[in-house]
């Protein structure tokens, strides 16, 4: 039997798991691998940068508009003489936990939405499709605007806000995967080993629904970040953290007289959500190879 | 005779349509007993697999409905069972097998995975019994070095093999009956005998009754030991199957034989080399009238067949044909 085995296994070569051919896609794509280094290390920047650099960002530690660079102050400091690197290592944790719980949510709603109006048709898949419709038509910063205006501005109604503005994408994602995969013959062979709806949706379809729903959770990672930097930028941000956005937001009536104090740290945001996309682009390729741009 | 382990009775099925409401099975009745094999055979469109989504309670919902008659699985009426009882049925006590084995596997789960999880579910039984109840099973079925075959996914399968590891999920739980729809049909010529060399020896060892459905005439002769010919629905022939396919009474059923081509016949001009139904199954708005639906396409045809469904006529013992020539026409 082990002789078999062996003989098989030299002379068919077997075929790889996809899982790992979308693995070895990922790492030969030249864009993906630099956007991933580069949020390894804005991900490493934020949990270990403020123990390697104890400073307090709430703290005046010098005169303000200190220009990066000068009196020992790498990035300089803002309008009321705070360090401005210390701001940002400490508000990348903040922008970066946002980010990820918000698209996370937003994910979990869309795929919980999209996946029962995919799967039941009649009134439930109207019902769901029409609140959905509902939810896209919004403007969604505004609506953000009067959920975190309303209900307080602390970061877990931020997450809130932003979650529930921005799961409709993935919820159309889901649908259509849901309904594709549906009519496939081995849900109609669950089915006929008896398993029930809740079982045939979780187990036997999501699983299968889920490479276009990850690249999408992915690049959504990058527009929550841009939404927390919006609504910050506005003003509507907890008041007891420091998130890049709300440097920018600190720092904007100053513009014109230091502009190192609002690009700095929208400089940061335009690295994070663009290595962001680079891994979401490059995750698309390796996951979803028949729609490959050649 | 035992008794029969699956009886149809008068099953009546109208599917929705843009049009109106079809029968797409009109009036079948049947019987399975147990360690026995029933063919339905038939060209595409006649209610071969309709029939079989019937009995598994898989009508498509809100399209397709059984208007009349009984599903009986031993005494218990599948047609009016709880769709919970119907959940435990399906896997548990009917087993069904599929037409396309590339696709009716899913590939994220390996099939040792895809085997446990119907022990699990309807036997009760724990992970580890089911993963090495799993590794039997697939010795079972003949996959050569079931213990590290199963782990593998079904890409990592030939079509055959895949066809194996479905039948070994469809037999897991020793269903009382065994639904194989096409089940050799995208399958390689040498393939399709070895799949029903062990959907006979597996028949032998469990007692299954098997429904096979196919439009192949050789698989019939194969494996089955009853047949019913379907036509629009409805019941055209029916009997054991050495005797319908040696001395058919339906028209319909005597050009479904001389469509098979036979190798080292002679080919003369009373036996050309391929002869052929004229005409298509009619479309399902046609389904139900009260004439021979096959009446069309029949060259016996006379205005009696167009005007008056004919009712089965009984030959000899269990075979009977639905013709209004049948009588004469020996």
């Amino acid at each position: 039997m082990t002789d078999m085995a062996n003989h098989d296994a030299t002379t068919t070569p077997r075929p790889r798991h996809p899982a790992v051919e979308a693995f070895e896609m990922f790492t030969r794509n030249l864009s993906a691998i630099v956007g991933l280094v580069l949020l390894m290390l804005i991900i490493l920047g934020a949990f270990l940068g403020p123990m390697l650099y104890p400073t307090d960002p709430f703290e005046m530690v010098w005169a303000p508009f200190t220009p990066p660079g000068q009196e020992g102050f790498l990035l300089g400091t803002d309008y009321l003489g705070r360090d401005l690197l210390a701001a940002l290592l400490n508000g990348a944790r903040v922008t970066l936990l946002v980010g990820a719980s918000a698209a996370l949510l937003s994910v979990c709603i869309g795929v919980t939405v999209g996946a029962l109006s995919g799967y039941y048709s009649g009134f439930v898949e109207e019902a769901l499709m029409r609140v959905t419709e509902f939810f896209q038509v919004l403007p969604t910063l505004l609506f953000c605007m009067v959920i975190v205006a309303l209900f307080g501005t602390s970061l877990h109604m931020i997450v809130l806000a932003i979650g529930v503005v921005s799961w409709t994408g993935v919820a159309r994602i889901a649908r259509s995967e849901v309904m594709r995969i549906k009519q496939l013959e081995y849900v109609l062979a669950a089915r006929a080993s008896g398993a029930t709806h809740s079982q045939i949706i979780l187990f036997t379809i999501l699983p299968n629904a889920m490479p276009p729903i990850i690249v999408q959770a992915t690049l959504m990672v990058g527009s929550a970040i841009l939404f927390e930097a919006s609504l910050s930028f506005l003003g509507l941000t907890d008041p007891n953290v420091v998130s890049w956005g709300q440097v920018i937001g600190a720092n904007r009536q100053y513009i014109l007289d230091s502009s190192f104090a609002v690009t700095i740290p929208g400089l940061a945001i335009f690295v994070t959500v663009l290595a962001i996309s680079l891994i979401g682009d490059g995750l698309n390729d390796a996951l979803n190879p028949k729609l490959r741009r050649r | 005779m035992t008794d029969p382990v699956l009886r149809i009775e008068n099953l009546t099925v109208e599917i929705r349509t843009r049009t109106g409401v079809a029968p797409v099975i009109d009036d079948l009745s049947f019987r399975v007993d147990t360690g026995r094999t029933l063919a339905l055979v038939g060209e595409s469109g006649c209610g071969k697999s309709m029939t079989a989504l019937a009995i598994m309670g898989l009508l498509p919902r809100g399209i397709g409905r059984i208007v009349r008659g009984s599903i009986l699985l031993g005494a218990e009426d599948l047609a009016t069972t709880s769709p919970a009882r119907m959940r435990s049925i399906r896997g548990n006590e009917i087993g069904m097998i599929f037409q396309e084995p590339m696709t009716s596997l899913n590939p994220v789960y390996s099939v040792g995975e895809q085997i446990s999880e119907v022990l699990r579910a309807h036997q009760g039984m724990g992970r580890k019994a089911a993963w090495s109840m799993a590794i039997e099973l697939l010795d079972a079925v003949h996959i050569p070095n079931p213990s590290l075959r199963v782990s593998d996914y079904p890409f990592q399968m030939s079509g055959g093999q895949r066809q194996r590891v479905m039948i070994a999920i469809a037999l897991a739980c020793r269903p009382r009956v065994l639904i194989a729809d096409e089940p050799t049909t995208a399958l390689d010529v040498t393939v399709q005998a070895q799949i029903f060399d062990l959907l006979k020896d597996l028949q032998r060892d469990t007692g299954t009754a098997i429904i096979l459905i196919t439009h192949d005439m050789g698989a019939v002769t194969e494996m089955a030991d009853e047949m019913i010919v379907m036509y629009a629905g409805r019941m055209a022939e029916a009997g054991p199957v050495e005797a319908v396919i040696s001395r058919p009474r339906h028209p319909y059923t005597r050009g479904l034989i001389s469509c098979v081509p036979h190798l080292g016949a002679i080919v003369d001009d009373d036996r050309p080399l391929l002869t052929e139904i004229p005409g298509i199954v009619p479309g399902l708005g046609q389904f139900g009238q009260d004439r021979c639906l096959f009446a069309s396409r029949c060259e016996l045809s006379d205005s009696h067949c167009r005007s008056a469904r004919p009712a089965a006529y009984a030959i000899t013992d269990g075979h009977s044909a639905a013709c209004w020539q049948a009588g004469g026409a020996a």
